[in-house]
């Protein structure tokens, strides 16, 4: 069956495309990218006054599957992802058990093929049972299937293990994934320290706790080389260690998260666990620096952190709530309206960030619109707004603080390999 | 005002009723034999998830004092042990029909969340490092005792300002009603950008102390020093410890005040404790009367 979007602004940045045209997908790829084509069996769908863009690429998303089903699972998390344009997803693989073995590598890529709705890939991890002390079998997992290695939710304590990682998935031309954080600095913090944190009387969680931490991984990948990976990044202090590593050369991409240039830690105010994360949330100088490193590029990519909890793990005590918040469903909004909107970065530039790119950092062919590539595509409107409610999100995780937000950047169709996966219909 | 989770949202109209009647209850329950038994037919309950002697037994008695009915709950002893949430214990004591939960616990935040739950009053106990509205209530009603005004005070805080929630209810209390905060302490005991709450900070004690008229020391817990946050207790003592030296750089007239209980020779030397500016004595029992006070204007609204 053939699909023919008509008159939608095709933004492809791999091929510096932004023109009001007609696109045909058949076969699951993309045909023909031109004005007024003409395909009298396709399926017409208008897109006029919407953006046409290849489907979202996050690079960070939290599936809890397997063993954490009650959270999410690869069923309701390729469900999100696809109402929120994300066509592609790498997993992170704090699971229970954790993918640190090549069977489970595969399980959880066989089980986003059957569902069937986007590409779930996912990360191994980079220690044995990310206990931090041996590297786990990453020759394996990177045949199996994995797209990076990664002890996401904790740090790679040991500097030591940090260097042979990275030396070690080089040979495998796989990127190492860092939540970088320094342990010691947290000391049992749960929020940024600041004003809010001494207001609320909670444990404060220094900037330098990540900024040493990135300014460690990126040294350590400046001596060894290999793919270092920086998740997550919230600091100006991280950003300016990435961008002075950049310059000298060192193979480091980074992310940030939408909610890294959204909001501050005043949003903990009220002890408001939808608003507790890990990096926590900052104040206005890290937004300004975050949007600064989007903008020449020190941050290469917009992942998500999607983080699903149960609400029994977010109504508590706020140092003893979960961290995390579910993004799947808001990144795109967010990114247009805080990013776009605001004249921060172009539309071209989102997608560049949200899906070029990050399909790039782990060397999978998508985000992009070339013509025979695989029809990975989002169609959004950046002009008509729509507010978040979380009680409709498709997660099982309704964790998040933008309930009530009124965003611009509607999702409304998402085709994954030809076929359309999600379809706006209260539109 | 339903609850009084913090002194952060309550105005200083609304402190200012408090102490009146906080003064009156002095003098007619306390002090005269004059019963009252507004809270009669009440219930009060108070959930303690940390230990206390003081605040505890001064909520216990003072809902007596009124006539209220109270039972306890410690949280080693109840359900709390068995590993019920907090939502679910404010649950269960909601629908045992308490009109009043005090409830104290080592969470910054945990009254709050408990107050969602439940259509009791919530009065906080102390939380974390957050607020502990009724000690910093007690704290006013003393000053303006001894004083005769709180308006145009300097008060010096002294100490683990970090971890107080009693700093942190006294700097808004004080602010409210007019007065000057001066905080001091080892550097690693302050928080993070402190002067945004309108409070000058020092590290050298001698000059927060220097004419103020009221000082007050804060508890410190030697767990504290355990963990780094200072080399010895002798050393805290020499640079942060209130003694005869230091009191006198304060104005002739000043009071002494500590929330208790004092180490002492640590945050206040045994002379200063025990001498003729403290008034640590008098706010113990001025405890009794804001409970007396929230208690009651709590059971009204």
């Amino acid at each position: 069956m053939s699909l023919l979007i008509k008159n939608g602004l095709v933004i492809d940045p791999q091929n510096h495309t932004e023109a009001v045209m007609d696109l045909l997908i058949d076969g699951g790829v993309i045909k023909k990218a031109e004005p007024e084509i003409v395909a009298p069996d396709a399926e017409v769908y208008d897109a006029s006054g919407k953006v046409v863009a290849p489907g979202l690429v996050d690079l960070h998303v939290h599936f809890r599957e397997p063993g954490l089903e009650y959270k999410e699972d690869i069923t309701s998390g390729s469900h999100a992802a696809a109402k929120g344009g994300v066509t592609t997803v790498v997993c992170m693989p704090n699971t229970k058990p954790v993918v640190d073995n090549a069977a489970l590598v595969k399980y959880v890529i066989n089980r986003g093929k059957e569902v069937g709705l986007i590409n779930v890939l996912t990360a191994g991890c980079i220690s044995k049972g990310q206990k931090g002390a041996e590297l786990s079998e990453i020759g394996e997992l990177a045949a199996a299937g994995a797209v990076a290695v990664s002890d996401d939710g904790r740090p790679v304590v040991s500097s030591s293990l940090m260097r042979k990682a990275l030396e070690y998935a080089k040979m495998f031309d796989i990127p190492v994934f860092s939540h970088s954080e320094d342990l010691e600095l947290v000391d049992n913090g749960s929020m940024n320290e600041g004003y809010m944190s001494t207001v609320l009387g909670l444990r404060g969680i220094p900037k330098a706790a990540e900024s040493v931490a990135v300014s460690r991984d990126v040294l350590i990948a400046k001596q060894v080389g290999g793919r270092l990976h920086v998740c997550h990044v919230s600091t100006r202090d991280s950003i300016e260690a990435i961008r002075a590593a950049k310059k000298c050369g060192v193979h480091v991409t980074a992310e940030t998260a939408p909610h890294y240039f959204t909001l501050t830690d005043r949003a903990c105010d009220g002890f408001n666990t939808n608003a507790k994360m890990n990096p926590p949330l900052r104040d206005e100088d890290d937004i300004a620096a975050v949007i600064e490193g989007l903008q020449d590029g020190t941050i290469d990519a917009i992942a998500t952190d999607h983080a699903p909890h149960h609400r029994d793990e977010k109504e508590l005590e706020f140092e003893q709530a979960s961290n995390g918040i579910v993004g799947l469903e808001t990144s795109l909004g967010l990114g247009v309206t805080y990013l776009v909107k605001t004249g921060k970065l172009t539309l071209c530039q989102l997608i560049e960030k949200m899906s070029t790119v990050p399909a790039q950092i782990i060397g999978f062919d998508r985000g992009t619109l070339g013509i025979g590539k695989i029809a990975d595509i989002v169609v959004f409107d950046p002009d008509a707004t729509y507010t978040v409610d979380v009680s409709k999100f498709e997660s099982k995780g309704k964790n998040s603080p933008y309930d009530g937000f009124q965003l611009y950047g509607r999702v409304d169709m998402t085709i994954t390999g030809g076929k359309i996966v999600y379809r706006n219909t209260e539109y | 005002m339903k609850d009084l989770l913090g002194l952060k949202d309550v105005s200083g109209q609304e402190i200012r009723r408090i102490l009146d009647e906080a003064f009156r209850l002095k003098k007619e329950v306390l002090e005269g034999s004059k019963k009252d038994s507004c809270l009669s037919g009440k219930s009060v309950i108070t959930l303690f998830y940390e230990n206390s002697t003081r605040t505890r037994l001064s909520f216990e008695l003072a809902s007596k004092y009124l006539g209220a009915t109270a039972a306890n709950i410690a949280a080693s002893g109840s359900s709390v042990a068995k590993g019920e949430t907090l939502i679910d214990t404010a649950k269960t004591i909601d629908r045992m029909a308490a009109d009043i939960v005090i409830i104290r616990h080592s969470a910054s935040g945990a009254p709050h969340l408990i107050s969602r739950y439940t259509k009791a009053a919530v009065v906080n106990a102390g939380d974390g490092m957050h607020e502990h509205p009724t000690q910093a209530l007690l704290d006013l009603m003393t000053m303006q005792e001894k004083k005769g005004r709180i308006e145009g005070l300097r008060v010096a805080i002294v100490g683990d300002v970090k971890h107080s929630r009693v700093a942190r209810s006294n700097i808004y209390g004080l602010h409210k009603m007019g007065a000057e905060v001066v905080l001091a302490g080892p550097s690693t005991l302050m928080p993070a950008d402190l002067e945004a709450m309108g409070v000058k900070t020092y590290c050298d004690v001698d000059r927060a102390v220097y004419g103020a008229d009221v000082v007050m020391g804060l508890r410190i817990q030697l767990e504290r020093q355990k963990k780094g946050l200072f080399p010895t207790v002798r050393e805290y003592h020499k640079f942060f410890g209130i003694d005869e030296r230091r009191l006198k750089l304060a104005a002739p007239d000043a009071i002494v005040m500590h929330p208790g209980p004092v180490n002492r020779g640590v945050e206040l030397s045994a002379d200063v404790i025990d001498g003729p500016q403290s008034v640590i004595c008098d706010q113990v029992t001025n405890g009794v009367c804001i409970r007396m006070a929230v208690l009651k204007m709590l059971a009204e609204r």
